[in-house]
């Protein structure tokens, strides 16, 4: 077991683990951080995208040891109480969600994208979430929401 | 007059869309109990075995497990279907297919278990496996269910009119055999279920679960309990479509059956390969077409010949290849047909629904070779589909009149060729001829000029595939659905269907279904959590009739509420029957735009003078009928018409197929949630491009390659371009304010629109899905070679 002290959803943390778990199994199993979904544990699908040091990552393929010292952010950490960020507020009102287990991990791919890139092309809207599987919504309407998010942001 | 709509059609934000933007939607891996175990599965590496003996002695004392679950602890039905009972809930004798379950072991860490797993040692003998569907039938062939003396699934045959006669008269006859793959459902979210045994109240189980009633049923029966102490609660579902059902309804089984011997709520959860491995797919089906017409091109004669393969179950091989039976034509009227549709059972792993359901593979034959005879008579795929083309009063394969709904084949048609300009892009790609075609390879390279430059290797196609689809069940069983419906006195609402929400957006459909009877906004209602326990079964969330039933349902339900406060307000306000009282915006109004009351007071108002604000709505289809031998007779009640124009480019140099653009033209009779409805088409096409031109489980005896993500392939954001939905509504009878199907009949026609496109781009046909890379530049597919290395063989 290691002790481990990082920055979660803006919050210093430590918490006592096995070395060898994963980052998806922390934040789900010790945190209860559930809106972090596992869909292959292969770092294919995205479903378990989480933000680590701004950065969207796969949180199925770090082990729980590397993140020690970092800052993780989870789609808890996105929403301010009941207060949708705008990225969140495009996505419902562009249809972006169907059945929503991929949503969390694409805000969270957006939300990477747009800090580094406040004016992204469709094509780099792409590559962003290039890395997040949705089988239901065809892409489209998340792609419409990540745009629309990138006007507002800039508007401000 | 046609009153405004408030609500319906508008862009309506989901009811459970804050919930899972922000993660705090559960999912069924979400759910966590005070002594929960988990339970995990015991296979043996083989496709079909005799298991002699299974030894868990090394387990028995094992800190880890804290149970082993085997076939002697079911306490009811040890095989299970949803059709015929032929699927075991653990295998004790053999097992038929590589996802079969021995056992199960329960423990509190997964990791443990399945460390402990390993120290079980099973005894079996390997048996030949059957592979191939077409030898299923083959009189030496191995029996894959030997009590059931036959390897036949199911035999729809069709007769209309005189196939002879129809090719006799036809002046050409054009026969040929396509192919269609195993592909995966790929929901994102893995199959998982938690059951809590209640003791004397029985079991409830929560779960990733498509159909609960379907679920309830089968639990019911396992772990002989009545349906009454089954309660089954829908979590969030992460994707189905369709393939949530059979591996769900097991895997509950299995859930309740640990957790009633253990006394404690043990949760199943699968990784995604226990969930390739062992869930069902799409059939993979062989098509024959032999068909006759003459030079004005119109058909005479269609002998259609279609071999399924069922895999190791039954499954829903026969409602799926009842639904190709019926449409195999395609949506043309033909004078004479002959079908046989047979579905087999193989060592593969077994088929069953998934969104298209026996439609996408003859969509691909059909309107392939409809092409082929455009192609032939020197006509545009316009024009064939049109001579042919289904129109109101046609009479279709199995002997129905198209009556009673909008025939809208033409329309979608020419809307979508209109739109896309097809037929001179058509024309255009096929007269056009890349660099590349016209190179002689045979020639050496002199100078720059000659090289070719990486554009010129693009070549442009365009294609479309047109079809009719039966709405809901038709002649499978019993269609109809409930909802239930309860206004408060403040006149918050409670709404339950008994259908399922998928992802697809059901619920705030209904919401907006009784937003708009009411008069009132959406967020004024909140739906239930899916619960058998407090909704009459309402059939199964399949065959895209979730808003034709399920809104039918939710409408009559808020009629009839709707109609007691009418009828309160008529005394009230001292009104004669035939004053029209409008509910709107809040209000309640005469048609003199007079207000009587807001909606609030007019609720409290009803529940002082003691009128019932709660009932259960019930929607039931009009009757149809079927003569399984003969595949003739009124097959569904009303149609919907649909036409998807694909555009594409071609690399020549590496098969690669870019989608360009696709345009949906479908007919849902009325858009009730338009967000949801884009999003039908969104997804639906974006599925049925995978299947196009990407996706495929191949199998090696029986077990396929691709378990995980990193093989099986589906569209990614950066491999689908454009698609552009467009809707042509119309006035239907059935459904809420006319509204039918969407969710399938955007999938069905994406894959065949495709490779018309590919065809019209290299002037060469496809007749095996996927069109990958080798089947565009080599017309094959590769496979790894069955000789291992270092092997002799």
């Amino acid at each position: 077991m290691i002790n481990l002290k990082f920055i979660l959803n803006g919050k210093e943390v430590t918490v006592e683990t096995e070395p060898s778990i994963r980052l998806l199994d922390l934040l789900r199993d010790k945190f209860n951080l559930t809106g972090t979904k596992e869909g292959c544990g292969v770092g294919e699908c995205g479903a378990c995208t989480v933000l680590m040091n701004g950065k969207a990552v796969n949180s199925c393929l770090i082990l729980a040891a590397q993140i020690e010292g970092n800052e993780i952010v989870t789609i808890e950490g996105i929403t301010n109480g009941n207060e949708l960020h705008p990225i969140q507020k495009k996505f419902l009102k562009y249809g972006a969600v169907q059945c929503g287990f991929c949503s969390p991990a694409m805000v969270l791919s957006a939300f990477a994208l747009l800090k580094e890139n406040p004016n992204p092309t469709e094509e780099e809207i792409k590559d962003a979430i290039a890395g997040n599987l949705c089988r239901c919504t065809g892409y489209k309407q998340i792609i419409e929401a990540i745009n629309e998010s990138a006007k507002e942001l800039t508007s401000h | 007059m046609k009153k405004e709509f408030s609500v319906v059609g508008k862009p309506i934000i989901r009811e459970d869309g804050f919930d899972k933007i922000t993660g705090r939607a559960k999912f069924a891996d979400d759910y966590k109990f005070d002594g929960m175990l988990h339970a995990v599965m015991l296979r043996i590496p083989e496709t079909h075995a005799k298991i002699n003996s299974i030894n868990y002695s090394e387990v028995e004392n094992d800190q880890a497990v804290n149970s082993i679950i085997t076939f002697a602890d079911i306490p009811g039905a040890k095989k299970v279907g949803m059709i015929k009972n032929d699927q075991p809930i653990f295998c004790d004798e053999v097992i038929v297919t590589p996802g079969d379950v021995l056992a199960m072991l329960v423990g509190e860490d997964v990791a443990r278990l399945r460390l402990a797993l390993s120290k079980i040692k099973v005894k079996y003998t390997p048996l030949q496996t059957l592979t191939d569907p077409r030898k299923s039938l083959e009189p030496d062939a191995i029996l894959i269910h030997p009590e059931l003396g036959s390897n036949l699934i199911i035999h729809h045959p069709l007769r209309k009119g005189n196939i002879e006669k129809g090719f006799a008269e036809s002046d050409h006859i054009l026969e040929q055999t396509y192919t269609t793959q195993l592909i995966e459902h790929a929901y994102i979210e893995p199959e998982a279920v938690i059951a809590i045994p209640l003791g004397q109240n029985g079991i409830k189980i929560i779960g990733s679960i498509q159909n609960p009633f379907s679920a309830r049923r089968i639990i019911a029966a396992v772990v002989n309990l009545p349906l009454d102490k089954v309660q089954v609660i829908q979590a969030q579902l992460g994707g189905s479509f369709g393939g949530k059902d059979d591996t769900m309804c097991i895997l509950s089984a299995r859930a309740a059956v640990a957790a009633i011997k253990v006394n404690r709520p043990v949760k199943i959860r699968y990784t995604r390969e226990e969930s390739i491995l062992e869930s069902y797919k799409r059939h993979p089906y062989i098509l024959n077409y032999k068909v006759g017409f003459k030079n004005n091109g119109k058909i005479k004669a269609m002998k259609i010949d279609i071999l399924a393969d069922g895999g190791a179950y039954c499954s829903m091989s026969p409602f799926v290849t009842w639904r190709s039976v019926v449409q195999a034509t395609g949506p043309y009227e033909i004078e004479n047909v002959h079908t046989d549709v047979r579905a087999v059972y193989t060592n593969n792993p077994y088929t069953g629904a998934m969104r298209g359901f026996g439609s996408p593979q003859p969509i691909f034959a059909n309107e392939s070779l409809m092409d082929e005879i455009a192609l032939q008579l020197g006509i545009d795929p316009v024009e064939v589909r049109k001579i042919n083309g289904l129109k109101a009063g046609s009479i279709t394969a199995t002997g129905q009149k198209l009556q009673n709904h909008d025939v809208n084949l033409l329309t979608v048609l020419d809307t979508a060729a209109k739109e896309t300009d097809f037929q001179n892009k058509w024309k255009k790609y096929k007269k056009d001829k890349s660099i590349i075609q016209k190179y002689d390879f045979t020639k050496p390279v002199f100078n720059d000029s000659q090289f070719i430059e990486p554009d010129q290797l693009i070549k442009k196609g365009i294609g479309l595939a047109a079809s009719y689809r039966g709405c809901s069940l038709g002649a499978e069983g019993i269609d109809a659905a409930a909802c239930y419906l309860s206004i408060q006195n403040d006149g918050s609402v409670y709404l339950l269907s008994g259908l399922a929400e998928n992802g697809q957006g059901l619920r705030t459909t209904f919401s907006i279904i009784v937003a708009e009877e009411l008069g009132i906004t959406t967020d004024n209602i909140f739906y239930l959590e899916t619960d058998t326990s407090r909704v009459p079964d309402s059939g199964p969330t399949v065959a895209s009739r979730a808003t034709l039933m399920g809104g039918g349902a939710v409408k009559n339900a808020a009629e009839i509420l709707r109609g007691r406060l009418e009828e309160l307000i008529r005394a009230e306000w001292k009104l004669k029957n035939s004053d029209e009282i409008i509910f709107h915006d809040n209000k309640i109004l005469t048609t003199d735009n007079r207000q009587l009351t807001t909606y609030k007071d007019l609720c409290k108002l009803a529940t002082n003078r003691g009128v019932n604000l709660a009932t259960i709505g019930w929607y039931k289809s009009p009757n149809v009928d079927w003569n399984e031998h003969t595949g003739q007779g009124d097959a569904y009640f009303t149609y919907v018409y649909g036409c998807q124009v694909a555009e594409v480019s071609v690399n020549l140099g590496t098969g690669e197929v870019y989608l360009d653009k696709i345009t949906a033209v479908h007919d849902p009779g009325t858009v009730i949630n338009k967000l949801g409805a884009e999003g039908q088409i969104y997804g639906g096409v974006t599925q049925g491009a995978g299947y196009g031109i990407l996706e495929e489980a191949t199998t090696e005896n029986g077990l396929i390659r691709e378990l995980n993500f990193d093989q099986y392939l589906i569209l990614t954001a950066k491999d689908i371009g454009e698609i552009k939905p467009i809707f042509v509504e119309g006035k239907e009878i059935y459904g809420p304010w006319g509204a039918k199907s969407l969710g399938e009949p955007t999938l069905e026609l994406t894959a065949a629109a495709i490779s018309n496109a590919v065809s019209n781009a290299l002037g060469k046909r496809f007749f095996s899905l996927p069109l990958n890379l080798e089947e565009v530049l080599l017309g094959k597919k590769l496979r790894p070679v069955e000789v291992k290395r270092g092997s002799l063989q």
